[in-house]
C-alpha cells in the first residue's frame, strides 16, 4: 500500500498547506464583524469548476495510486512473469504528450485572444487524444495477437485493466474537449471558451503524468528504481 | 469581555461573494423530480436511503428470528441467512448511512449553512441523486436474480464471494452487487465535489472557515476523506469483477472447486483485503464525522450554551480525518500479519482515540452547567454520547491485538460495531431528523410519538446489544445462523438470543411509529415557524420555512459572529443569530 501512502501524503500536504493558511488558531468566539475568509483578499478568485476539477483529479489520483499498489501487491508472488510491452505504447505516449502540449497552446490562444490558433490547438488536442485511444486499443490486439489474454497471467490483467481505466478517463475527457471544439468551430463567443479550454488543458496535463507513472510501472522502470533504493538503504 | 478583532482583520473589507446564477425551474418534472435544487434532492437522497434501510431493518428481523427461534422458520435457510446478512451490512453502512449523512444532510445542510443559494454545480448534484437510485434499484435487482443476492458478508472477501458455496457467488449476485457498488462511488463523487467545492467557495461574506458550524465542519471532512477512500473500494470491486467475469487472478488463489481445479491461480485474498479495509476504516469515520458535527450543534443549540473548546473540536475532526487512513489493517489482525505491522497498527488505532476522547470531553463540558432543554434531539444526542463512549471503550479492547485475536469473529465484535457505527450514528440521525425537520416541513414532529420512539429506541438498543457482548465472550461465534448442539455454548446464550430477538422486534417496530410521524406530522404537526429552537445558524435564519427556492432572500446574510453565542452575558436574549449585526449589549456579543 507504499503507493496510496504516498499519494496520500502528498494531499495531505496540500490540505495541510491550504489549512495553515485558514487562520485555524482564531478564536472565533472573541471576533465580531464581517471579516473575510482569506487574509489576502485581493487575491483573484479561482473559478469554482477549476477548484471542483482539482478535487476530480485528486479522487483519480487515488484511483491510480490504488491501482499501483495493488499490483506491486501481487508482483510479489511466484507466478508474475512480466510481459512484453508493445512498442506502440511508445508512440502512443508521444501522442499523449502532443495533445497536452496542443491544449496549452489553446490555453495561451485563448488568453490572448486568437481565436483561429484556439480552434486548431482545440482539433489538434483531440485528434492526437484520439490518436492515442486507438494505439491503446492497437497496442491491446498486438499483445492478444501475441497470446497474452487478460486471465493468463496477472501482469497481463493489470495492463488491460490499467490501460482500460487511463482510457476511460481520457474518453470521458474527449466529451467535454468535443464540445468545446464544436463550440469553437461554431464561432461561439472566445471569452466563454477560456473557461473550458483551461479546464481541458488542466485534466489533459494530469492524465499524461498519471500515464507517465502508469508507462514508468509498467515498463518495469519503477520496480527497478524501488529496486534500487532498497539497495541503497539496506 | 471586549470585542476583540485579532490580527487588524477588521481593517480588511469583507469580500464580496459573487452571486450565482441559480437555475430556476420551469415545470412540476423540472422541480420536484429532476430537480437541481440541493433541497430536493436531500430529500431525495434521504426518502431513498430510508426507504432502503427499512429493507435492512426487515432483513435484521429474519436474522434475529432465525437466532432467536432456529428452525422455526423454514424459508431461513442458511443460505438466506448469508443474503440477509450481507445485505442488511451493506446496506446500511453504504445505502443508508454514507447517502443519508452526505447525500441527505450534506444536501440540505451545506448550502444553508453557509449561506450558499445553493451547491455550486446543481446539474452534477441532479445527477449524483439519480446514479445513487440507480445504484440502489441495482442492489434490489439482486433479490430478484437467479440465485438471490450475494451472500458473501458486507466484506466480500474474496475468494468465498465468487465460488459456488456462497450464495449469489457463481449467479448474478454478487456481479449486481460490485456494479451496485460502483455506480454508488461513480454518484458519490459527483456529490462529494459538490460539498467540498461548496464549503470552499461558496461560503458567504464573513464566514470564516473558524465560523461554520460543527455540522458543516464534520460533513465537509467525511466528504475529503470519503473522496479519497471510496477509490479503494472501487479498484477492488473492479478487480473482483474481473476476476468473477474474465476469470482474471488478481485476488483468487488456485481453488480446487467441487473437485475442480478452477482458472485461477496464484492470487492474493489478502491484497483484497487491504483494498477494502483501506475504504473500510474510513468509511466508520466517514459516517461518525458527520455525526460528531450534527451531535454538537444539537448540544450546544439545546443547552443553550456555546460549544466547548470549539476550535479543539475542529481540530479533533481534521485530525481524526487523517489518522483514519493509517489504522485500516487492525481489520485484519487474525489474517497473518508480520506482528510489527500489529504493533504499528494497534498503535496508531489507540492514537485516534485521543482526538476522539477530547470531542468526548467538550461535549460533557458542553452541558456542564448548561441550561439543558430536554428535548426530542437533546435526548438522542445525550444518547448518542453514552452509546458512543460504550462501543469506542469495546473498541479499545479489539484495537489490542492480544485481546482481539479471541474475540474476532465472536459476536463481541457484532456487539462493538453495532454500538459504535451503527446505533450511534442512527441516533444522531433520528435526532437530527427531530431538529431539522420543522425547517424542512414548516411543522413540529409530534412530541408524544417522538418521546416514545426515543425512549423504546434506546433502551432497546440496550437491551439488544448489551447482552450481545456476553454471548461474544462466551465465544459464540459471529456469521453463524444456527448454533447447534455445542458443547461450550451454555443454555443462558439461547435464552438470551430469544431476548435479543424479542428486543430487536420491538425496537424495530417503534422505527414505524417514527415513520408514520415523519408523514402525520407533514399535515397535523404544530406550526414550527422560522426558528423554534432558537438556534443561531443561518438556516433557521431563512426568508421563510421551508426555505424558498435560492434559500435567502433579495440579498445573501452577512456573517458577524460564530455559530455558537448562546447566554451571552447582557445580550437581551439567549441567542444571537450569525447574521445579527447589533454590536455588544443592543443583541451583539457582550
Amino acid at each position: 500500500m507504499s503507493a496510496i501512502l504516498i499519494f496520500l501524503g502528498l494531499v495531505t500536504a496540500i490540505a495541510g498547506w491550504w489549512l495553515a493558511r485558514q487562520r485555524l488558531m482564531s478564536k472565533p468566539w472573541l471576533e465580531v464583524g464581517p471579516i473575510d475568509a482569506f487574509p489576502e483578499t485581493e487575491a483573484p478568485v479561482m473559478h469554482p469548476a477549476k477548484i471542483g476539477l482539482g478535487v476530480f483529479l485528486a479522487v483519480v489520483g487515488a484511483i491510480f495510486a490504488l491501482l499501483i499498489s495493488a499490483y506491486f501487491m501481487r508482483m510479489a508472488y511466484a507466478d508474475w512473469q512480466a510481459t512484453p510491452m508493445p512498442w506502440l505504447l511508445w508512440l502512443n505516449t508521444g501522442m499523449l504528450v502532443l495533445a497536452s502540449v496542443a491544449l496549452q497552446c489553446a490555453v495561451v490562444a485563448a488568453h490572448k485572444g486568437q481565436l483561429d490558433n484556439l480552434k486548431f490547438a482545440l482539433l489538434t488536442g483531440a485528434l492526437t487524444s484520439v490518436a492515442f485511444l486507438g494505439g491503446q486499443l492497437l497496442a491491446w490486439r498486438d499483445l492478444a495477437a501475441g497470446g497474452y489474454y487478460a486471465a493468463d497471467n496477472p501482469a497481463v490483467s493489470f495492463f488491460y485493466l490499467i490501460t482500460a481505466m487511463h482510457g476511460l478517463h481520457i474518453i470521458g475527457g474527449l466529451f467535454v474537449l468535443g464540445r468545446a471544439n464544436v463550440r469553437a468551430w461554431r464561432g461561439d463567443k472566445l471569452a466563454r471558451l477560456v473557461l473550458t479550454t483551461e479546464l481541458c488543458a488542466m485534466y489533459w496535463h494530469a492524465l499524461l503524468v498519471v500515464w507517465l507513472v502508469l508507462f514508468a510501472v509498467l515498463m518495469g522502470w519503477a520496480a527497478d528504481f524501488i529496486d534500487i533504493c532498497r539497495r541503497l538503504l539496506s | 469581555m471586549v470585542d476583540v478583532t485579532p490580527h487588524g482583520a477588521d481593517l480588511i473589507p469583507p469580500a464580496e461573494v459573487g452571486e450565482m446564477e441559480l437555475y430556476h425551474p420551469h415545470s412540476w418534472w423540472t422541480k420536484y423530480v429532476f430537480a437541481q435544487d440541493a433541497k430536493v434532492i436531500a430529500i431525495q437522497y434521504s426518502g431513498t436511503a430510508l426507504a432502503i434501510g427499512l429493507v435492512a431493518l426487515v432483513l435484521s428481523w429474519l436474522m434475529r428470528l432465525q437466532l432467536g427461534f432456529p428452525g422455526t422458520f423454514d424459508f431461513i435457510t442458511p443460505e438466506a441467512y448469508y443474503q440477509f446478512m450481507t445485505m442488511h451490512g451493506m446496506i446500511m453502512v453504504i445505502y443508508l448511512l454514507t447517502a443519508l449523512f452526505l447525500g441527505g444532510f450534506g444536501n440540505y445542510l451545506i448550502p444553508l449553512m453557509v449561506g450558499a443559494r445553493d451547491m455550486v454545480f446543481p446539474y452534477v448534484n441532479m445527477l449524483s441523486y439519480w446514479i445513487y437510485l440507480l445504484a440502489v434499484l441495482v442492489l434490489v435487482a439482486s433479490f430478484f436474480a437467479p440465485g438471490g443476492p450475494t451472500g458473501a458478508g458486507w466484506t466480500l472477501y474474496p475468494p468465498q464471494a465468487i465460488l459456488s458455496g456462497t450464495p449469489g457467488g457463481t449467479g448474478p449476485g454478487i456481479i449486481l452487487m460490485l456494479v451496485s457498488l460502483i455506480l454508488f462511488i461513480i454518484g458519490f463523487t459527483m456529490g462529494g465535489l459538490n460539498y467540498v467545492v461548496t464549503v470552499l467557495q461558496a461560503r458567504t461574506r464573513g464566514m470564516t472557515l473558524m465560523r461554520l458550524p460543527l455540522t458543516v465542519w464534520g460533513i465537509f471532512t467525511a466528504t475529503v476523506m470519503a473522496l479519497l477512500a471510496f477509490p479503494a473500494l472501487f479498484v477492488a470491486c473492479v478487480m473482483m469483477l474481473f476476476d468473477r467475469a474474465i476469470g482474471s487472478s488478481f485476488f483468487m488463489p488456485a481453488i480446487v472447486e467441487m473437485g475442480e481445479q478452477s482458472p485461477h491461480n496464484g492470487g492474493s485474498p489478502i491484497m483484497f483485503q487491504h483494498l477494502f479495509w483501506f475504504f473500510g476504516h474510513p468509511e466508520v469515520y466517514i459516517v461518525a464525522l458527520p455525526a460528531f458535527g450534527i451531535v454538537s450543534d444539537l448540544i450546544s443549540t439545546h443547552a443553550r450554551k456555546n460549544i466547548f473548546g470549539y476550535r479543539m473540536m475542529v481540530w479533533a475532526i481534521v485530525g481524526i480525518g487523517a489518522l483514519s487512513f493509517v489504522v485500516w489493517a487492525h481489520h485484519m489482525y487474525v489474517s497473518g500479519m508480520h506482528p510489527y505491522f500489529g504493533f504499528f497498527f494497534a498503535t496508531t488505532t489507540l492514537i485516534i482515540a485521543v482526538p476522539t476522547a477530547i470531542k468526548v470531553y467538550n461535549w460533557v463540558l458542553t452541558l456542564w452547567r448548561g441550561d439543558i432543554h430536554l428535548t426530542i434531539p437533546m435526548l438522542f444526542a445525550l444518547a448518542f454520547i453514552v452509546t458512543f463512549v460504550n462501543g469506542g471503550l469495546t473498541g479499545l479492547f479489539l484495537g489490542n491485538v492480544v485481546v482481539d485475536v479471541p474475540l474476532s469473529d465472536t459476536m463481541f465484535v457484532v456487539a462493538h460495531f453495532h454500538m459504535v457505527m451503527g446505533v450511534a450514528p442512527i441516533l444522531v440521525v433520528f435526532g437530527a431528523i427531530y431538529h431539522w425537520y420543522p425547517k424542512i416541513s414548516g411543522r413540529m414532529l409530534n412530541e408524544f410519538m417522538g418521546r416514545f420512539h426515543f425512549w423504546v429506541t434506546f433502551i432497546g438498543a440496550y437491551l439488544i446489544f448489551f447482552p450481545m457482548h456476553y454471548v461474544g465472550l462466551v465465544g459464540v461465534p459471529r456469521r453463524y445462523p444456527e448454533l447447534g448442539d455445542t458443547a461450550f455454548i451454555p443454555p443462558s446464550v439461547h435464552t438470551l438470543n430469544e431476548f435479543i430477538t424479542v428486543a430487536a422486534l420491538t425496537v424495530g417496530f417503534a422505527q414505524l411509529v417514527f415513520l408514520f410521524n415523519l408523514f402525520w406530522s407533514i399535515r397535523h404537526g404544530k406550526k414550527a415557524g422560522d426558528n423554534p429552537w432558537r438556534a443561531t445558524t443561518l438556516e433557521w435564519q431563512t426568508a421563510g420555512t421551508p426555505p424558498p427556492h435560492g434559500n435567502f432572500g433579495k440579498e445573501l446574510p452577512v456573517v458577524y459572529r460564530w455559530a455558537y453565542d448562546y447566554s451571552v452575558p447582557g445580550a437581551p436574549e439567549d441567542f444571537i443569530a450569525q447574521n445579527d449585526p447589533r454590536p455588544s449589549t443592543q443583541g451583539g456579543h457582550a
